[in-house]
């Protein structure tokens, strides 16, 4: 580890002192590198592609993996539920991830607007949720739409709905909740990128002559895309991969993907089958990340990524 | 010039729409009727009930041992894959970035269904253990993620400046590097071990019989019955969150 301090005492001559360091400094990377490498190699890259290769296994009457290897999983995949289910995976999510941008847009822009003092409430206001337990905030909004929950009764007094109406179990709940959840995930990239904006140059927009509105959807919104992009795919890649959240609050009307690998998994224990299904959820979302890595690699500063892991 | 009110008003109605929902949990916890929108009077004996229940009491302390062990080992690995990705550039570092970074953005059930699936065909036994090295293997990106970011705003100059005062690479390391990062570190270790103590995908589908944790406990609650013990459970569970957040944001106040 001696060329971290990289001083030598003597004066060697000088080719041969900067191959010496250069090996130092390769063999100190190596070390410093290897134990998250190896850790990250063997916990999250083997199992990844484990997925793929267990597709073409069959299944042993135990719910354990067979021996040899087999199409029968990529057949099944052509069983005519799963394009309906895949379709209205992607749909729930896009519309749940275009809903979360909306909104996140004035929130973001309200926030970056407000006082100082204010500002820091808000920021605080909308992390909270990013510390708290999902599951609980699922089973809150489990209360609030049930027959005999507040909403319920709300909007009964109203005639909205009838005794015998369902609120939940369907994909309008399914949708409320992801919205609930990743709101707080959008806003933050929104608001970090709306901070910066210098809006001397919105009333530039309206000295000369803009409207309030095309100033605002034709200077301020293109000045945070990159923002826009990240609050997109914080929402869209969980929403994708959603298990916990159609399961509480959907029925077998607003089945997605994750709930079908679950299934395969602990009740019909058919881990193949199971991988497939993880196989099409993959490629699904390699897509927009490849492009969360291609916007974000070796940009001056990183950014963490405001997403929590948890009940999805 | 004036201002549109419409982002102030999307602001407070989005603020109800985040904070309703908890408060109504809350306020049902001291509720003594079992129905959510019956007022039975106050009471405490939801509470009373949940502390005789002592598979919660197991399924915390569960949750315990792994969060503890699986943030103190994602500290060390974290940190340490920071520093390499901050002071090498190189074909190994893109990897390892690569690396570091796709368990980010990955979905929780692909990571589950993953590691459930490498454990089956090692035929590891799913347990306390499996559980813990899943837990590692979120935890040690979002450390080194935290990490790198304070790295990128650190002054490397004390470094130098203390190299030409003739101190060694640990004297270095233990007087300078970690206790300035330290924070960061310490940040990082927090986001670790709050998203331990919170899992329920991945932990779902490496636990084993008798690895019960907490959030898989609350899971079964919710899907069969017990509402009233839940929100007790909850309204404890958000007022330890509560606390938390508010002893790290006097913290930072502290510092700055």
């Amino acid at each position: 580890m001696s060329a971290a301090s990289g001083l030598p005492a003597g004066q060697p001559t000088a080719v041969d002192n900067g191959a010496q360091i250069a090996r130092r400094r390769q063999r100190q990377e190596w070390w410093i590198s290897l134990p998250s490498v190896l850790w990250l190699l063997a916990f999250f890259l083997t199992p990844t592609l484990i997925v793929l290769a267990i597709t073409f296994k069959p299944a042993d009457p135990y719910g354990n993996i067979g021996a040899g290897w087999t199409l029968d999983t990529i057949r099944s995949l052509g069983n005519p539920n799963y394009p309906s289910i895949v379709w209205r995976t992607i749909w729930i999510s896009v519309v749940a991830t275009v809903i979360c941008l909306v909104t996140a847009v004035p929130f973001g822009y309200y926030m970056a607007r407000a006082p100082e003092k204010r500002k820091a409430l808000l920021v605080m206001l909308v992390m909270v949720p990013f510390w708290t337990s999902f599951l609980i905030r699922i089973f809150a909004w489990k209360v609030l739409l049930h027959p005999e929950g507040y909403i319920h009764r709300f909007l009964r007094l109203f005639g909205i709905v009838n005794e015998g109406d369902l609120l939940l179990y369907n994909p309008e709940a399914v949708l409320l909740v992801l919205v609930y959840t990743y709101l707080p995930f959008a806003i933050l990239p929104v608001y970090a990128a709306a901070e910066k904006f210098d809006f001397h140059l919105f009333e530039a927009a309206l000295d000369l002559g803009c409207n309030r509105f095309s100033a605002f959807s034709r200077v301020f919104l293109p000045s945070i895309r990159r923002a826009l992009v990240t609050a997109a795919l914080v929402v869209f890649i969980p929403a994708l991969g959603s298990y916990v959240i159609p399961d509480i609050v959907g029925g077998n009307a607003s089945e997605m993907i994750g709930n079908k690998i679950a299934q395969r998994t602990f009740i019909d224990r058919n881990l193949p089958h199971a991988a497939g299904l993880a196989g099409i959820l993959t490629l699904s979302t390699v897509i927009p990340m490849l492009i969360v890595l291609g916007v974000q690699r070796r940009q001056a500063r990183v950014t963490v990524p405001r997403r929590k892991r948890g009940a999805t | 010039m004036r201002r549109s009110r419409f982002p102030l008003i999307v602001c407070i109605l989005g603020m109800l729409f985040f904070y309703l929902p908890i408060l109504v949990l809350i306020v049902n916890s001291f509720n003594a009727s079992r129905f959510s929108t019956v007022w039975g009077g106050f009471s405490l004996k939801w509470y009373a009930l949940l502390f005789q229940q002592d598979d919660v009491w197991h399924a915390l302390r569960n949750t315990m041992l792994i969060a503890v062990s699986a943030t103190t080992v994602s500290m060390v690995l974290g940190t340490l894959a920071a520093f390499a990705l901050h002071r090498f550039h190189s074909r190994l570092q893109d990897a390892h970035y690569t690396l570091v970074y796709t368990p980010l953005v990955m979905p929780d059930i692909l990571m589950g269904i993953g590691l459930l699936l490498f454990f089956a065909a090692l035929r590891i036994p799913l347990g306390l253990g499996t559980i813990f090295i899943a837990h590692v293997t979120f935890c040690v990106s979002y450390v080194a993620m935290v990490v790198l970011a304070r790295l990128q705003d650190f002054d490397f100059s004390i470094v130098e400046a203390a190299q030409d005062l003739g101190a060694g690479p640990w004297t270095i390391l233990w007087r300078i590097l970690l206790p300035l990062l330290a924070p960061g570190i310490l940040a990082g270790g927090l986001l670790a071990f709050s998203l331990s103590v919170d899992d329920f995908v991945i932990t779902f589908f490496v636990s084993g019989p008798g690895s019960t944790t907490l959030p898989i406990k609350i899971y079964s609650m919710i899907k069969y019955g017990k509402p009233p013990l839940i929100n007790a459970l909850s309204t404890l569970i958000l007022c330890v969150t509560f606390l938390l957040i508010w002893v790290s944001q006097r913290l930072r106040e502290k510092r700055a």
